[in-house]
């Protein structure tokens, strides 16, 4: 494809804009989007951490053993933001992209963080319930160990506290 | 705006106190990254949708609890003019990227600048804390605390199993950027940095220069800080980005003890002479000028300079750089012209 400003090199970066809900998509090269300051929103040119990774998206899991290529279709539901572009951007265009993608998602993170799944801070209100599951995880260890040390009235007192939680669940 | 207090003075009041281990750490900051849930990220944001964010964020002001931070000023980056944003991105009250991106792009800056909250970044909200010294701990209490009073008025965007979702895959999780800004002359002296700046990229850490991402390393400072947000908690993120800034500060001071027992003659000439080219020079570039103040620092924290504060030091850092001096001296200048100023101002501050 060719960029659609100059009609001379090739295009190579692809992007979708929405402004108050009217989309755009845009093929231009480097040189064109460098001019027209249109280089990939949000940064300020030249070489950024965004452009490293999306050497890293790049990387589809099993795709020369199995040949499962991103789907050329592969988009946000949300946001409009497909695969492709966001392999390009290195950046989500909203919290929804995390679920449309989610499939893609474990082998990028394990590259950059080395993990899949967080383990911090769990906001009150939004994550209440992650709480919760965290607190029944620590208790059933509890109840586990106490169970091994044969101290049974403190597992008996777990128990209650487990299935106490465990309604509180439920009734939600 | 025409006068904005943020870019009149070069020293922000946190940076007065020296904070533990100040003769090597300059100082930690915290930034943590939120959006909002069911908007989208700034990049992809209307200007209508930016400048909702803008006013829900805003509103979190009013709350009760956060008068405990004392008075916010909110600032709004599309009121101020370019030297203006230059003079926050050079005392790190906003990122590059804010400066860049004024489209309902703010800051709400605490009076003693300790506290940043940044809006339409990358991301919609970014809580910084910076305080002097060693004390990223301190700088993440304060940060989680102002988290706190976001969340209990915004629904953030946040999941299950990857935590609070950011703009950028490399923030996700605890949003949690921690870092510390090192001044390593002795380890650089020595050539022992290079060894350790590989060590400390292989626990999950990373260096960077002294403005964040892509920068150079000047004057002998260092910035480390976390590389890894999904998978560890915030505690542990701290713990190991505490536990490495201390191994690193024992490789320092014992450079530094080997230096001077080795070659105290040595160090005194070349911390002298970087003096006395700070005191008697007609133009400096920003290169020499960080070098320079970075041997005159060690010459004080050596002891072999004894009657100049440090808090000149830090102070001569900020306003060295080209949108302070442009600043202060009310011209814009050409880098040629700037190298003049620069000269000028250090021997006015250093020859008091």
């Amino acid at each position: 494809m060719h960029c659609q400003e100059c009609g001379k090199r090739p295009a190579t970066l692809h992007f979708t804009k929405i402004v108050n809900g009217e989309k755009t998509e845009f093929h231009i090269c480097e040189t064109c989007a460098r001019e027209k300051g249109e280089l990939i929103p949000g940064t300020s040119g030249g070489f950024s951490i965004h452009n490293l990774l999306s050497g890293l998206l790049d990387f589809t899991p099993g795709s020369h053993a199995h040949g499962t290529k991103a789907p050329e279709n592969l988009r946000c539901e949300e946001c409009g933001l497909t695969y492709s572009q966001f392999s390009k951007l290195g950046r989500f265009g909203c919290s929804s992209c995390y679920k449309y993608f989610n499939d893609r998602l474990d082998p990028l993170f394990k590259r950059v963080h080395g993990n899949t799944v967080h383990v911090g801070k769990v906001p009150k209100r939004v994550g209440g319930h992650i709480q919760i599951k965290r607190k029944l995880d620590d208790l059933r260890r509890e109840l586990q160990y106490r169970i091994h040390q044969e101290e049974f009235e403190e597992a008996a007192a777990l128990r209650d506290q487990i299935r106490e939680l465990e309604k509180n669940i439920s009734e939600e | 705006m025409a006068n904005l207090r943020f870019t009149e003075q070069p020293l922000s009041e946190w940076m007065r106190s020296g904070g533990k281990e100040s003769e090597i750490v300059i100082s930690s900051r915290v930034r943590i990254a939120r959006n909002l849930l069911n908007r989208p990220f700034p990049m992809l944001a209307t200007n209508q949708q930016s400048e909702d964010v803008l006013n829900q964020l805003e509103s979190v002001l009013q709350d009760q609890r956060m008068q405990q931070f004392g008075p916010l000023s909110s600032v709004l980056l599309a009121d101020l003019d370019e030297l203006d944003k230059k003079v926050l991105v050079e005392k790190h009250l906003i990122s590059p990227n804010l400066a860049n991106e004024s489209r309902y792009g703010a800051v709400f800056i605490s009076d003693d600048e300790s506290l940043s909250i940044m809006v339409n970044e990358e991301d919609h909200l970014r809580i910084q804390c910076l305080y002097p010294g060693l004390q990223i701990e301190e700088a993440w209490e304060k940060a989680t605390a102002v988290d706190d009073i976001f969340e209990a008025q915004v629904d953030y965007a946040f999941d299950d199993n990857r935590g609070f979702l950011t703009s950028c895959p490399t923030n996700v999780g605890t949003g949690l950027r921690a870092s510390v800004m090192m001044h390593l002359p002795a380890l650089v002296l020595t050539q022992q940095i290079n060894r350790i700046l590989s060590a400390v990229s292989q626990v999950g850490l990373t260096v960077r220069g002294i403005y964040g991402e892509g920068s150079e390393a000047t004057g002998n400072l260092f910035q480390i800080s976390n590389q890894i947000t999904l998978g560890q908690s915030e505690s542990e993120i701290i713990e190991n980005l505490y536990s490495v800034v201390m191994q690193i500060i024992e490789h320092e001071k014992s450079a530094r003890e080997r230096l001077l027992s080795e070659s105290r003659l040595r160090m005194t000439d070349r911390v002298m002479r970087s003096y006395g080219i700070l005191l008697y020079a007609a133009i400096i570039d920003s290169k020499e000028a960080a070098q320079r103040l970075s041997d005159v620092r060690l010459g004080v924290d050596l002891g072999l300079i004894d009657t100049l504060p440090v808090q000149v030091l830090n102070e001569l850092n900020v306003m060295t750089q080209p949108g302070f001096l442009q600043k202060k001296f009310q011209v814009s200048m050409s880098p040629g012209e700037r190298d003049m100023y620069r000269a000028k101002l250090i021997r006015e501050k250093l020859g008091k």
